[in-house]
C-alpha cells in the first residue's frame, strides 16, 4: 500500500498498460469478426456462424488455430530478421496505441490521468515517428524470407509507404496550424464549442479536404483494400507473408488491424473532436445514451436468444444479453455515466472509422500499381499540399489586415 | 545512478555497437539495419537531452525516410554479399592508432567539460529544461531564417540536380 502512494505515476501506468493491452488484444480479435461480418452482408452472406453464437467465438477459435500449427521457417531464409520482422510490426504497432487519449484528463485516479497512458508534448510527432518505422517489418518480412513473392511484396510496401507517407504527414499539418499544438489533448480541448450553438466546432469542417486526403493516406499507409498491393493474393499469393505461418503470421495480422485502429483513432482525434460529445452539453439526455444503447442490444439479443438460438448457443446469448442489460443499468447510474461519457464518444467515432475501413474494403476493387503511384504523387500530395497554403495564408489574413 | 544516467550509457553502447556492425556486416541490409540502430540511439540520447522535437524529427526523417529508402534500393538491386578485399594496410598501420588517440583525447577534454562532470557526478547530461517546439520554431524561424531557407533552396538544388542528370535523352 505505500508503495503504491510513493510511486503512484509507475504503478498506475503499469495497470493502465495491462487494461489498455487486454482491451486492444480483444478489440483486434473481435475486428477481424466485425469485418468478417460486414463484408459478409455485404455480399448477401452468413459469414461466421457455427462457433458460438452469431460467430461470437470465431476470434477465440482462430487464436487457438494460429497458436498450434505448425512454425515453420524456410531454411534458406535469413533467420534472424525472419523472427524479428513480425515482433518488430506488432511492437511498434501496438506502442502507438500507448499514446491515444481515451478520454478527458480530468478524470483522475490517484492523480493520474485515467483513459491515457502518456500524454506527450508531441505526442502526433512522435506517433509519426513510430509509425514510419512499421514499415521495416514489412519490408523486412519480404526480405529475409528468400523468396520471390514476398520480396515483390516488400519493395511494393516500402514503396507506397514512402510515397503516401508524405500525403498523410502533409494532410495533417493544416489541423495543427489552426490547433498551434503537438498534444492530443490540447487539439481535442481546442475543438469544443459549436457553430449556431449545435454544430460542433470539429477540425473537419474547415479541414474537410484535409481529412479526405488523410483518410485515403491512411488507408494506403495501413496496406488495406484498395490499396494491398504488398499482399495482392491475386498478384503476389500472399505478398510479404507468404513464407510465415502459424502465429507469426498472426502477429502480421495483429499489426494491421492494431494500425486500422491506431490510425482510426488518429483521425478521431484529429478531425472529429475526440473524446467530445457531438451534442452541446444543455443537452442532458445524451448522458444516457450509452445505457440506452446498451438496453436496446439486450433487448434485441433477448428476442434472438427467445426465437431464433438453439440448443448451446441459446445458453451463450443468454449469457450475452445478461451482460448487456446489466451493463446498461449501471451506465444509466448518472456518477458512471459522467465517467465513461468521454470514452464512449472516443470509441463510437473510432468504430465507425472501422465500418469505414470494412465498408472500403467490401466496395472498392484494388488499384493497379502505376494507378497507386500516379494517384498519390500526382493527385494527393499536390491537393494537401494545396491545402496547406491556403489554410495558412487564412490564418495569417487577419494579421495582414491588421498591419498591412 | 539514475534512470536517464543508465539510458544514457545503454544507448551510447547501442550506438557504437551498430556503428562498429554497419562495418562489420557481410550483408549490405544487415548494413543498413545496423545504421537505423545508431540512428534512434541518437534520437534516445537527444530526448535524454531533453530536445523532444529533434529526437521525433531524427526518427522521422533518418530512421523512416531515409533509412526505407536505402533498404528499398538494397531490395530492388538485390545486392548480395559484399567482396572482401584485403584491408588497407595503411588503415591499418595509421588509422587505427589515430583512431585511438582521437578518442583518448575526446575522453580527455570531455572529462574536464561541464558535460563531464555532470556525468561523472551521476546526474547525467540531462537538462530538465526541454527545448519546446513552440521556442525552437521560433529561434528556427526569426532568428536563423536566412540560414534555414538557404539550406532548403541548397537541398532544393541538390533534388532538381539529381532529377535532371536520372532523366533520359528524348
Amino acid at each position: 500500500m505505500e508503495f503504491i502512494t510513493q510511486h503512484p505515476v509507475l504503478v498506475v501506468s503499469l495497470v493502465k498498460i495491462a487494461v489498455l493491452l487486454f482491451i486492444v488484444m480483444t478489440g483486434l480479435a473481435y475486428l477481424t469478426w466485425f469485418e468478417r461480418k460486414v463484408v459478409a452482408h455485404i455480399q448477401s452472406r452468413w459469414g461466421p456462424y457455427y462457433v458460438g453464437a452469431h460467430g461470437l467465438l470465431q476470434p477465440l477459435a482462430d487464436g487457438v488455430k494460429f497458436l498450434f500449427k505448425e512454425d515453420m521457417t524456410p531454411p534458406t531464409s535469413d533467420k534472424l530478421l525472419y523472427i524479428l520482422a513480425p515482433f518488430l510490426a506488432l511492437a511498434l504497432a501496438l506502442t502507438a496505441i500507448a499514446l491515444i487519449p481515451f478520454g478527458p484528463p480530468t478524470i483522475r485516479v490517484l492523480g493520474q490521468p485515467v483513459f491515457m497512458i502518456s500524454n506527450l508534448d508531441i505526442g502526433l510527432l512522435f506517433l509519426f515517428a513510430i509509425t514510419s518505422i512499421g514499415v521495416y517489418g514489412v519490408a523486412l518480412a519480404g526480405w529475409s524470407s528468400n523468396s520471390k513473392y514476398p520480396l515483390l511484396g516488400g519493395l511494393r510496401s516500402s514503396a507506397q509507404m514512402i510515397s503516401y507517407e508524405v500525403s498523410l504527414t502533409l494532410s495533417v499539418v493544416g489541423v495543427l496550424l489552426i490547433a498551434g499544438t503537438l498534444n492530443f489533448n490540447d487539439i481535442i480541448s481546442g475543438q469544443t464549442g459549436y457553430y449556431l450553438h449545435f454544430i460542433p466546432r470539429w477540425h473537419v469542417i474547415p479541414q474537410l479536404v484535409g481529412f479526405l486526403c488523410y483518410i485515403t493516406a491512411a488507408i494506403a499507409e495501413t496496406n488495406r483494400i484498395p490499396f494491398d498491393l504488398p499482399e495482392a493474393e491475386t498478384e503476389l499469393v500472399a505478398g510479404f507473408h507468404t513464407e510465415y505461418s502459424s502465429f507469426k503470421f498472426a502477429m502480421f495480422f495483429m499489426a494491421e488491424y492494431a494500425n486500422m485502429i491506431t490510425v482510426s483513432c488518429l483521425a478521431t482525434i484529429l478531425f472529429f473532436g475526440g473524446w467530445l460529445s457531438p451534442f452541446p452539453d444543455s443537452w442532458t439526455w445524451q448522458l444516457y445514451l450509452p445505457g440506452a444503447g446498451l438496453l436496446l442490444l439486450g433487448a434485441y439479443c433477448a428476442y434472438d436468444t427467445v426465437v431464433n438460438m438453439r440448443g448451446l448457443a441459446k445458453l451463450q446469448f443468454m449469457v450475452v444479453t445478461m451482460l448487456c442489460v446489466g451493463g446498461g443499468v449501471i451506465t444509466l447510474i448518472p456518477a458512471v455515466a459522467a465517467v465513461i461519457r468521454g470514452p464512449f464518444w472516443f470509441t463510437t467515432k473510432v468504430i465507425a472509422f472501422l465500418f469505414f475501413y470494412v465498408w472500403t474494403r467490401g466496395t472498392l476493387p484494388r488499384f493497379r500499381y502505376d494507378q497507386l503511384m500516379n494517384f498519390g504523387w500526382k493527385l494527393l500530395l499536390p491537393v494537401s499540399l494545396a491545402n496547406l497554403v491556403i489554410t495558412s495564408f487564412v490564418m495569417i489574413l487577419p494579421y495582414l489586415l491588421r498591419h498591412g | 545512478m539514475t534512470v536517464p544516467f543508465l539510458l544514457f550509457f545503454i544507448c551510447a553502447f547501442l550506438a557504437v555497437l551498430g556503428a562498429v556492425l554497419l562495418i562489420v556486416a557481410w550483408e549490405p541490409i544487415h548494413s543498413a539495419l545496423a545504421l537505423i540502430l545508431v540512428m534512434m540511439s541518437l534520437a534516445v540520447l537527444y530526448l535524454l537531452l531533453g530536445a523532444e522535437f529533434i529526437a521525433a524529427v531524427q526518427i522521422i526523417v533518418y530512421a523512416g525516410a531515409i533509412m526505407v529508402l536505402f533498404v528499398f534500393v538494397i531490395m530492388l538491386l538485390n545486392a548480395g554479399i559484399e567482396e572482401r578485399t584485403n584491408w588497407s594496410q595503411f588503415a591499418k598501420v595509421v588509422g587505427l592508432p589515430m583512431g585511438f588517440f582521437l578518442l583518448l583525447a575526446t575522453a580527455h577534454f570531455l572529462s574536464r567539460s561541464a558535460v563531464g562532470a555532470s556525468i561523472a557526478n551521476g546526474t547525467g547530461a540531462v537538462s530538465n529544461a526541454g527545448v519546446s517546439t513552440r521556442a525552437l520554431s521560433i529561434a528556427l524561424f526569426r532568428q536563423y531564417l536566412f540560414p534555414f531557407e538557404a539550406t532548403s533552396i541548397l537541398i532544393l538544388i541538390a533534388l532538381l540536380g539529381a532529377l535532371i542528370l536520372a532523366r533520359k535523352d528524348n
